[in-house]
């Protein structure tokens, strides 16, 4: 189209990034301004508010390591929705994932509860992995195989793995003497997920980083991933040139599963010990925000699950000390969604590398 | 109706219950799958009425809290309704701009701003909307009360056979499924496209917030975060189900109504194990619906050919 087309060079992919960062930049500054107004609505100063939402995620070094922690399962459950984004499906339902995971990973813990806690981590993430896998897969098998909603059903299933999950520890795997909250049994202390070396945080923000590192290497460097872009492109194209769709669209919404299953093994192996109501945490439809705001780039999610997870990681110091409701988190998020959606269709008067032949 | 009155009845009692949940189950059912019916005649998708919903039942409740009509709170509803469809209908208007991501964001928006302003009215009891019983012939009380509905469900019910009539036999119908089958024929007829599909989702936001407003004003009947569980979005699977025809909605919506009051009626015969599995059962329902009525390789005549649900 252009010379800088022709000319391949440090430019190119240098222009690239700057593309992809400058418009979701640009629509979480425009969010800040009108969240800004919101706030300042409610008779609460924007300014000291964001200061105070500064100080409470990233302002001290204890509050980031808080932040962080709220990023680990945010990572695992972007990628959930970043994942199949790729292959042009829109999956909303990581919650459920999330919560099948975390209880599939304490029944597993707690029944290899002997065993030594290598081996009983690694069978609870296993447990934890499939669980995520088969109901994201379910999700994607339905759609390939039945032409049903995918964005639909994935939610469905999130809500009904919410009843079992209610079901199960209240029924079958309830702990008789977890009384006021109704659990399965504890997975053991010696069990437990412990903290990175010289960290407070747990080791699922490693979990979640190489998560979202691995995918980055199957999506943009393998023939998978490439296969899998080319159906998100043209699904049709795709099947006439030979790709086995169906196999790559159920794969990888397994994968997508199976990351937010590990971020329901890693909430039950690090800091609940067993599976209860406390897995429902929305961490699942933030992650979907995540995914968009990372515009689906695995590598990206990191990023941007730190920022989320900074947002979350306020919400507690801005009850207590603006007494704003705890839905403030939520409606800045809404306002972050919406904003960002906007800026796609500014996308090409944003154009970094337009901007620069303009002024060269 | 708690489990005394219910076992006093017998055999009739887990019907009675089943059918007494349904009238009260159903209608925001009813309306918000009316509304996506609508717009989704006009060829788009609205995946954001949970947020409709979930908006129209916190400000129906301010308003009829502060007014004292709950009436004024059934308006003030649509009308925040019309208010999130207009957005959802001017931010896919734009170009590059996917109806289902801004549905998802929309459902999000809607929620939290709810939750936000709605912090203040968990406590107040505003004045509910009227109602009367079909159960007049019967002298048992029971019956009576199970049999009870109100007014707004009766008007979402004469509402889907005029919306059916007005598809077919209106000038607004039949413009609305010109666009909703061919956009390139609308355009060629002269019709701005964005316009009708605004207008339609303007419209359907108004009915899925109505929608809301009758959960927090009849049943259950006091706002609180827990009062939506999905049903704005098992509405719009429902639609898929009614075939794009408003009077199916209304049967449908029944059916999803009954699948709700099943887990409820059988905890008031005294058969609580399973609670959250019974409870569940209108999402179970959903989903053996859309698979059983869709298919991988046809899609049905009946769909507006626009419509990127099913792509």
């Amino acid at each position: 189209m252009d010379d800088t087309s022709a000319k391949p060079g440090w430019r190119e992919p240098v222009l690239a990034v700057a593309d992809a960062v400058v418009v979701p930049v640009a629509a979480l500054l425009v969010s800040i301004l009108i969240f800004g107004v919101f706030i300042g609505l409610t008779g609460n100063s924007p300014i000291a508010v964001y200061a105070e939402m500064y100080r409470g995620a990233f302002g001290t070094w204890f509050s980031f390591q808080n932040t962080l922690l709220r990023a680990a399962p945010l990572m695992l459950a972007g990628l959930c929705t970043a994942l199949p984004a790729r292959l042009g499906l829109i999956i909303i339902g990581g919650e459920g994932a999330i919560v099948m995971g975390g209880v599939a990973a304490a029944t597993v813990g707690v029944s290899v509860s002997n065993a030594s806690p290598p081996v009983v981590i690694a069978c609870m993430m296993l447990a934890g992995a499939l669980a995520g896998g088969f109901w994201i897969g379910l999700a994607g098998a339905l759609r390939v195989y039945r032409g049903v909603n995918e964005t639909i059903s994935s939610l469905l299933l999130a809500y009904l793995g919410i009843a079992l999950l209610n079901h199960l520890v209240e029924g079958p795997l309830k702990d008789p003497e977890s009384l006021n909250k109704p659990s399965t049994r504890h997975i053991g202390e010696a069990n437990m997920l412990g903290d990175l070396p010289g960290l407070d945080v747990h080791y699922g923000l490693l979990f979640g980083i190489v998560a979202c590192i691995g995918c980055w290497l199957l999506m943009e460097q393998s023939v998978f991933g490439f296969s899998g872009r080319i159906v998100g492109g043209n699904a049709r194209a795709a099947r006439l040139s030979g790709l086995r769709v169906p196999r790559l669209v159920i794969l990888t919404c397994v994968l997508a599963g199976a990351c937010a299953g590990t971020a329901g093994m890693v909430e039950v192996a690090a800091i609940h010990g067993k599976a209860n109501a406390s897995l429902i945490t929305g961490y699942g439809y933030t992650g979907i925000l995540v995914a968009f705001l990372a515009r689906h780039h695995a590598l990206a999610v990191v990023f941007v699950a730190v920022l989320l997870g900074g947002i979350g990681a306020s919400g507690g110091l801005l009850q207590r000390t603006f007494d704003l409701p705890d839905a403030t988190v939520l409606v800045l998020q809404g306002i972050l969604f919406v904003v960002l959606l906007v800026s796609e269709s500014f996308r090409s008067k944003l154009n970094v590398s337009r901007f620069l032949k303009v002024r060269g | 109706m708690d489990v005394e009155t219910a076992t006093s009845l017998g055999v009739w009692g887990l019907p009675l219950a089943i059918v007494g949940g349904m009238l009260r189950v159903s209608p925001p059912f009813l309306f918000v799958s009316l509304g996506e019916c609508v717009t989704e005649k006009a060829g788009r998708v609205n995946l954001g009425l949970e947020g409709n919903l979930v908006m129209g039942a916190m400000v129906g409740y301010g308003l009829s809290y502060l007014t004292g009509s709950a009436w004024l709170g059934v308006l003030a509803a649509a009308f925040v309704g019309a208010l999130l469809g207009a957005l959802h209908g001017w931010l896919c208007g734009r170009p590059r701009v996917n109806d289902i991501a801004v549905g998802i964001a929309l459902m999000l928006l809607g929620v939290g701003l709810a939750f936000f302003l709605g912090k203040g009215l968990i406590q107040p009891t505003a004045p509910r909307l009227p109602s009367f019983s079909l159960g007049f012939w019967s002298g048992r009380p029971q019956v009576v009360s199970a049999l009870t509905i109100d007014l707004l469900f009766l008007i979402g019910v004469g509402l889907a056979p005029l919306l059916g009539w007005a598809f077919n036999h209106t000038r607004y119908g039949l413009v609305l499924r010109v666009v909703g089958e061919s956009a390139d024929a609308a355009r060629a007829m002269g019709y701005d496209v964005n316009r009708v599909r605004l207008w339609a989702t303007v419209f359907g936001g108004a009915l899925a917030g109505v929608g809301g407003s009758f959960l927090s004003l009849y049943y259950p009947g006091s706002w609180n975060e827990g009062l939506s569980s999905g049903q704005g979005l098992m509405a719009v699977a429902l639609v898929i189900f009614a075939r794009w025809d408003p009077v199916r909605c209304l049967y449908a919506s029944l059916l999803f109504g009954g699948a709700s009051a099943l887990g409820p009626a059988l905890q008031s015969v005294g058969f609580t194990s399973g609670y959250y599995l019974f409870n569940a059962a209108p999402y179970a329902l959903t989903l053996i619906i859309m698979v059983w009525s869709n298919s991988a390789d046809k899609t049905s005549a009946e769909m507006p050919a626009e419509l990127s649900i099913m792509r």
